[in-house]
Parts: structure tokens; sequence; C-alpha cells
């Protein structure tokens, strides 16, 4: 497909010199100055397109090319391929100022704005004057659509009704006949037989109501191509480009009240008597219903079945907008749109439709008082678990819940529960969707799901593999073709996924609503049986998105979580550290997350220490979690150092640090035996600072063990100095080791500046300790450097 | 509304690093707001250039990380085959979340076909499944007047055919609502064009 040879040719194309272009383009000039335009000509502009086309910065042509160029664009009798060519090289070459009124930089934004209008002016008179020459309207109706997106003030009330009215005609009015037929009908065909035929609708049957762009006919009159364009910008025409028209509907209630009774006299019988953009509006919803009914068809052609789709989301979304504008028209439609919703239900081709019909009942249900749980309830239950892999599909729907977040949150009770489903598109999706649910996922937060919701981040890769397991299945027994396999050991997991006795993991994981429990029990043996999926691209993607979540999750919470869910968090903390799905980084990426966030939770709320001392003692005491999670473990170790102290927690007893204390020391003496046979450590040397510096301080809370640590602290030197230490660590790390041991050591002689330094209360940030001379930070700063000082004889009595 | 149309490589360039694209055709449809006043045409070109490449590096990654996740690769289709290549052809969505490249979260529809893609960039809030469509419809038409899956180089030499067919289809970036009758009617316009 992209070979060399259009490698080579941009080369050429950049690399062409200044001289040789002038020269090019003064051939071009020549042969554009000729009657007949030939072949020639055409391939030099051609190439003259692609060289100015070809590099970053523009390529400067002279300026009598540049006027021919226009020249040629200006007229009609010129070949439409010339025209293409001259526009697209005026469009990509420099002086751009040569050709529009527009482009001087100087103007100021005021300035431009007139001469817009002069130039919009220009463009509505066409659109008036040249009403018969329906080929010249063809092509400015999207002009004005792009100028009226860009700068929506920009047309006067005289201009905007008038376009208003040319759109009410071309939209409602146009002819119900096919335009003259542009085949010569055959042989034995005389003039009567070339009438025109009747217009028909995508399935056959003759046309018994206004034109639409679903009316099908062997050729279009122009006002039936106007037709066509303008709806497909009747947004943009009709009602401005803006998001916030889909916003909710009415808020003021006594504005709904008194259009109850306009609503009655809004009839299409008495349309005529509304200004311009309120008959646009009235025709604009009159369209949408008939396009609604029009889809109900069954078309002939695959492709008027998909425009069938889009016409039916186009319609909802505009009449949504409409009802925005003018609420009494909220009564006339609901009930197509509930016929529609009915008819469409259950309908897997047609999901994408029911978005917007969501969005309608979103904005509208509350003005007309319709009840809308049902509808919702389909949505969130049904769509993302039986289509999470149609990529257009789930990235609709995650738009639709961002863009109403905050409504969802507050009137829809499902929403939240829903979180297991909709984290389906994220598993399936994690690269092309992760931006999107950074943003979504606070409102996602309930208080009594948000555990849950944690678990359900953490097994996210595994939701990957299920679903990928659930598609091959599903793939193998409709078809006998298998899916396309990256890796043989799939079949593996493919078996176990189908075997009952594992039924019910596969059911947990896959549910599609919150509230049966925080996690199972068997979860070690989901993890297993999906090992050999460990290295599928899909669950690396997904592996690699859960920190980013992760992140979002706990600095969501944290801010709002009270005492018992910090508990609960806690505890998740401690409990999955040891069981995570075995993706290659995805237990150390998660483990830095945990440890950030289990500083900063006890950092909110130190109690946490006490209220779960068993587990954290037990977390500690044990040297195995120090292989398998090392930077978790540091974190831990620290936290109970920093954190373990009555003036944190009144509850602190003596007893409660003395078994922190001896469970620690344990470790540490387990960790830096000294034996000949000694294999070197596998754990890093902050490891056993941390440690030293932790006993210490527990030690000065409890001055009874001070002795302890103190005997503990001298055999670092030996620990650091012995030979496979030695090889392992790094001069500097081990100089490290024995340097804070030994300022430990000379520390804890004196146990109440000890206590200052290694722990100070929670004040010690406030202004008494630096300014208070008997309690302040510089006294004590001398002190200690006095002491520490290595040939200082200074020791106070 | 679309902002822009563009094609460009999904596979390895020699000339290029890894991760870089070719692009070899594109069409912004102006005007473009959002610029600041103070730049030059010229600065504005390089600007919207520089934009143009990152959005077609993303769509690169976007088209490696969708081939790779459903894994295995279809058979090399030639010229003549285009109906099938567009039926094996891998799409996908994703949001510009970035407000500099282009304003107001713009999003970013594309179509894998073999070692080309085509991608839109549409205002946010588009009807993407018209949207879709008319992608479908218009690589289609790239892929057989520009003879694509050969080996030639008429996406560079014939770019005006993507102009003419984008007047069309796409006129000033609007996305049109075709029936199968209309799209005959413009697709026999695009073979006159084509044919002189």
């Amino acid at each position: 497909m992209y070979a060399a040879a259009t490698e080579s040719l941009i080369k050429q194309a950049r690399e062409i010199k200044e001289e040789e272009l002038q020269r090019f383009c003064g051939r071009i000039f020549k042969q554009l100055h000729t009657k007949d335009v030939s072949g020639d000509t055409v391939d030099s502009l051609q190439r003259l397109n692609l060289i100015v086309s070809a590099t970053k910065y523009a390529r400067e042509l002279p300026s009598d090319l540049v006027m021919k160029l226009q020249t040629v664009l200006r007229s009609s009798s010129c070949p439409e391929q010339l025209q293409v060519l001259s526009s697209s090289i005026i469009r990509e070459s420099s002086p751009p100022s040569v050709h529009s009124l527009c482009s001087d930089p100087s103007h100021d934004s005021r300035t431009f704005s007139y001469v817009a209008s002069v130039v919009l002016t220009q463009v509505s008179h066409i659109l008036e004057s040249r009403l018969s020459d329906g080929q010249i309207s063809r092509h400015t109706l999207p002009i004005l659509s792009k100028m009226i997106t860009a700068y929506p003030e920009i047309l006067t009330d005289d201009q905007v009704n008038l376009v208003s009215r040319k759109l009410v005609d071309w939209l409602r009015y146009a002819s119900m006949q096919q335009g003259a037929s542009m085949s010569s009908g055959g042989f034995f065909s005389g003039p009567r037989t070339r009438q025109p035929a009747p217009l028909t609708e995508v399935d056959g049957v003759v046309v018994g109501n206004f034109f639409t762009v679903l009316c099908v006919g062997q050729s279009y009159t122009e006002d039936q191509w106007m037709n066509m364009y303008t709806f497909s910008m009747i947004k943009t025409l009709g009602f401005g480009v803006c998001c916030n028209v889909l916003c909710c509907g009415a808020d003021d209630r006594s504005e709904v009240d008194s259009s109850v009774m306009s609503m009655v006299s809004a009839t299409s019988s008495s349309s005529r008597l509304l200004p311009p953009k309120e008959r646009l509006r009235e025709k604009a919803f009159e369209y949408c219903q008939r396009l609604i009914e029009q889809s109900d068809r069954k078309a002939l052609k695959k492709t008027d079945t998909e425009l069938q789709k889009a016409c039916i989301i186009e319609s909802v979304s505009i009449m949504d907008i409409i009802c925005g504008e003018d609420p009494s028209y909220v009564y006339r439609a609901f009930p197509c749109i509930k016929a529609l919703y009915g008819r469409l239900n259950g309908d897997l081709t047609y999901a994408r439709a029911l978005l917007p019909i969501a969005q309608f009942y979103l904005n509208h249900s509350e003005t007309a008082a319709v009840d809308s749980e049902a509808v919702f309830c389909q949505l969130f239950s049904h769509c993302p678990a039986e289509q999470f892999n149609e990529p257009m599909l789930a990235f609709e729907f995650v738009q639709f819940c961002l863009l109403n977040a905050s409504v969802l949150q507050d009137r829809v009770a499902n929403y939240r529960q829903s979180f297991p489903n909709l984290l389906k598109f994220l598993a399936w999706n994690s690269s092309g969707l992760i931006e999107e649910f950074v943003e979504l996922l606070p409102s996602l937060i309930a208080p009594d799901t948000a555990i849950e919701l944690l678990h359900t981040i953490l097994d996210l890769p595994c939701l990957a593999a299920a679903l990928d397991l659930q598609q091959r299945y599903m793939t193998l027994q409709t078809t006998d073709q298998p899916m396309r396999c990256c890796c043989r050991s799939v079949a593996a997991c493919l078996d176990a996924f189908r075997q009952p006795l594992y039924r019910g993991l596969f059911l947990y994981i896959l549910r599609p609503e919150a509230g049966t429990g925080d996690t199972i029990d068997r979860l070690k043996m989901l993890h297993e049986i999906l090992a050999d999926m460990s290295e599928s691209p899909r669950v690396v993607r997904c592996a690699q998105v859960v920190p980013v979540l992760l992140q979002v999750y706990f600095n969501t919470v944290t801010q709002k979580a009270d005492e018992k869910m910090m508990n609960q968090m806690l505890l998740v903390l401690l409990e999955r550290n040891s069981l995570l799905y075995n993706i290659k980084t995805f237990n150390v990426e998660v483990q830095k997350v945990f440890s950030t966030h289990l500083q900063a939770l006890c950092r909110l709320h130190p109690p946490l220490i006490v209220d779960q001392s068993r587990e954290i003692l037990e977390f500690a005491s044990s040297p195995a979690n120090i292989y398998s999670k090392e930077d978790f473990y540091t974190h831990v170790v620290w936290v109970i150092g920093e954190y373990l102290s009555v003036s944190y927690d009144p509850r602190c007893t003596v007893e409660l640090i003395t078994s922190f204390f001896e469970s620690l020391e344990a470790v540490l003496f387990e960790i830096t035996q000294v034996r000949q046979s000694a294999s070197p450590p596998s754990f890093s040397p902050r490891l056993v600072t941390v440690l030293m510096t932790t006993l210490a301080k527990l030690a000065t809370r409890s001055q009874d063990l001070i002795p302890r640590v103190s005997l503990c602290l001298s055999k670092m030197r030996t620990f650091a100095r012995s030979a496979p230490v030695m090889a392992c660590y790094s001069e500097e790390d081990t100089e490290e080791i024995i340097t804070r041991a030994h300022e430990l050591i000379n520390l804890l002689k004196l146990p109440n500046v000890a206590q200052f330094v290694l722990a100070p209360s929670a004040g010690g940030d406030s202004p008494r300790w630096h300014r208070d001379t008997n309690a302040s930070l510089p006294q004590g700063m001398r002190a200690v450097s006095g002491l520490l000082h290595r040939h200082s004889s200074f020791l106070p009595t | 509304m679309v902002v822009c149309f563009l094609i460009h490589t999904v596979c390895p360039v020699s000339a290029l690093s890894a991760g870089e694209t070719r692009v070899l055709y594109a069409r912004v449809f102006g005007p473009e707001t959002g610029d600041a006043c103070d730049f030059t045409p010229e600065q504005r070109r390089l600007m919207q250039k520089e934009r143009l490449h990152v959005v077609a590096r993303q769509v690169r990654s976007a088209v490696a990380l969708s081939r790779e996740a459903s894994g295995g690769s279809s058979v090399e289709a030639v010229l003549g085959e285009e109906a099938a290549a567009l039926g094996e052809a891998d799409s996908g969505v994703f949001s510009l979340g970035n407000a500099e490249l282009f304003p107001d979260r713009s999003v970013v529809l594309w179509l894998g076909v073999q070692s080309l893609a085509f991608t839109l960039v549409c205002r946010p809030h588009e009807n993407l499944l018209l949207a879709e469509g008319t992608l479908r419809n218009i690589a289609r038409h790239c892929l057989e007047e520009l003879r694509l899956l050969g080996p030639g180089a008429e996406v560079l030499l014939k770019s005006d055919r993507v102009d003419a067919l984008l007047h069309r289809l796409l006129p000033h970036g609007q996305l049109l609502f075709l029936n199968h009758r209309f799209t005959l009617a413009l697709d026999k316009e695009i073979a006159s064009y084509v044919s002189k």
C-alpha cells in the first residue's frame, strides 16, 4: 500500500530548490495562458499542489501565478479540476493575504466583524436572489452553517428571519415528484413513458407525506437536494450549536404552567401566524416526527438501514433541543419518544439510539411527569454487559455518563450501583477510555459501595481476562471458528471458564451490579485460573491503567471518608497486597499507590493504627512480607513509628508499644543475622534504617525498652561490615547504616532529647517550638549537634 | 461538523522513527477559532500542521493497540479487492482531551485499512453514527479513486480527487444524510470528475 516510491516523491517535493520552483511556476503560468487546458497543465498543477503542501513551512509562490490561479478559481467556465487545484494551491501557499478580504491580521475584532458581515450579506443576497439557480444555494448553505457555528452573532435579525423562511420552505414544502429522469428509459420508451415516477419510502411503498431524507427516487429535484442539505444542517442553522441547550429543560415552573395553555394552541394549522424562527421550530419538529415513523419501515438496502438509525439519533436529539427551547413541545414529543423506545428496546442493533432517548428522558421527564426508571434500568443493567466490545457504543455511553454525571448521581438510583457494568467498557478498551474514566470515577463512588468499588478496580485486569474468555466462549458457541488467538495457553483458561466448579467465580467477576458483596473468598483461585492470560495484550493494558484509577479513587474518597470507611480501606490495603493478579509490573505499581495512601490515611486519622493494631502487627511481624512487598512493608513500619503514640491516641498503652517493639525487634534480628553461609540481603538498606529508627522511636515512648534497642543497634555495625552485605550494598549505604545506628545509640542516651527529636508531638510545627526559649527547636538542635559530634566529649550530667 | 480529514500511514516508515506517521493528505475545514491573534499566518500554518501530526500519531498508536488486542493479522488485499479491505478494516474513536489541539474536546474517528488510516476529527456531540458512515464512504472512494491498494503514489499526485469528493460528500465539513439514491447520484458526479 504505502511504498518506497511514495516516500521518495515526498522527499523530492520537499527538497526542490527555490530557483527550480520559480522556473516551474513560470512554466505553469505560461501553460495557464494557453487556450486549451492540456493534461500536462493538470499534471503540473498536481505536482505544484504536492510541493506546496509537503512542507511545514509555506512556500512562496510568484504573485503573478497566484493572481492567475485566483482568476481561474473565479471563472465558472473553467473545468472543475482546475478550480479544485487552484483552490488547494492558494490555500497552502504563501502569501495568503492576497486573496481574502478578511485575512488582514491588523483588523481589530470589531472591524473584522463588519468585514465579515459584508461577506455574509453577500451570501444571504445570493441565497435570496439565486433561488432558482439551486446549484449555487446547495453549495452556499454549508458555508452559511459554518459561519453561524464560528460566529453565532453574525446574522442580523432580518437575515435570521430570511434564512428561517427559506429553510421552512425547503424542509417542509419540497416537491413530491421525482426529478427529471437521467436515464433514457430504453429503446422502446417514448416521451409518454418517461413520466416522473412517484417517490417511494425506503421499503418501496409509495410516499404519502412530505419529502424527507428517507424518501427514495431515481433522481432528485433541486429543492429535494436542499431538503436533504437543510436537515443535515438544521442543528446549526436552526438552533445554533450550543451544548448548554442540551441541559435540563424548564426550571421555572410558572413558565411550564403558562405553556400548558399555549400547548393547545400551538398546532400546525395555526403555525402560519408564528414568527419565522418559531415556525422553523414547528416544521423541524414535524420533520423529526415523520423521520421517526419512517424509520420503522424495513429498508431494502443496508445503507438505508444505517441511515434510518442515524436519522433516529438526529431526530431525537433535535426534538430534545426544541423541547429545551420551548417546553410546550414536551407533551407532543413524549408519546412519540415513548413509542420509539418501546420499539427499539431489546434490539441490540439499535443500542446506540437509546442514548439520545435516555438524554431526552433525563432532560424532560420531570417536566412531563413521566417515569423514567425503566429506561435507565435497561440502559445501565443490560447495555454494557451485552455490548462492551462495541467501540463506538462504549465511547458514546461513557460520554453520556460524563456529560450527565451530576444529574445521574442525584436522580437515577441504579447509576452508581452499576459500576461493575460500566467498568467493563474500561476493561475492554483501557487505553481508549481511561481519560474519560478518570473524570467519571468520582461520580461512581457511593458510601455503601465504595469498598466494593476498590476491590473491583484492583481486579480490573481479571475482568478484562474474564470478558475475553466470555467472548471466545460465545464465538465458539455460534460459529465453529475460534477467535484469533494470541496466546496458546488461553485454551486452558477457556476450559476453566466452562467448568461448573468455577462458575460462581466468573459470575461474580462479570456481575452487572454492585451490592452482592465486597469481594469473594476464592479470589486467589480466580487469579490462578487466569494466570495463563496475564500476558495477553488486553490484560496488560488494563493493568497499566489501574494505578491511575486507584489514585483518583483514593484522592476522592479520603476527602469524604468517615472513620469507619478509613478503617475498612486500611484493611483492604493490608489484605489485597498479597492478593493481586500476577501481571508483570502490576504488583509493584499498585504497591506504590498503596504506600502513598497508607501514609495519607494514617496522617489524616492516626488512631487507625490502634484500631487495626492486630492486623498491622500481624503484617509487620512476618518477614515473608518483606520479600514480596518490601516497599509497602517499609511504609507500614514507618507509619508505626510515626503514629503509634499516646499523643495521637490515648488508647495507646505501654503493652501495645512493647508488643510492636518486640515483633519488629525480632524481624530486625532475623534479617540481620550474620552467618558465614548467609546469602546477600535481598532487601534494600532503607528497610534496615527505617526499622532501626522505628525501634528507636518506640523506645523513646516506653523508656524501659531503650537498653534493648541499644543492644540491637550495636549489632548493626557487625551486620553492615559482614562480607555478604559489603558485596551487595554500596559503600555509601553501609556507611549510612553504621552512621545511623551510631547516631541513634547516642541520641537514646538522652531520652528527653531523643523523644523530642524522634517523636515530636503533633504540635511540633507550631511557632511555640521555635520561639519559646525553654522548649525551642534551636536549643534542642544545639544539644543534639553537640552530642553527635564525633570527637566531642560533651555530655551533660 | 467535521474539523478535518486526514489520510496517513500506520505502518513503519523507514525514514521516520517508530511510532511516527507520514501524513499523506490533510484537509482542514476552516475557519479555525481559538487561535490567538498575535500569530502570523506562517506560524498559524505551522501550528496547524503540528496539530495534525499529533492527531495522526495518536491514531497510529490507537490502531496499533486495537490490532494487538484483537490479535492476529489479516491477509493483505490487493487492487480490485477494495470491498474486502474495507470489510476487514478496524475502526475506533477517542476524544482529544487537550483543548489546545482543537477546541472543545473534539472527537477523533478513525478507520484503519492495512497500512493506512483515514481519520475524521469532529466537533463534540456530533452524530457519530452518521460520521462513521460518511468516513467509510469516503474511504471506499479513496481506495478506489486513488488506487491505494496498489503501489502507486496517486494519493500524493491526484489529491485533487480527494478534494473533489470531499466537496461532495462532506461540503465544508458538513455531514450529510444520504440515502442510497443520493449517494448514487454523488457517486456518478465523482466518477465523471475522475474520468476527465
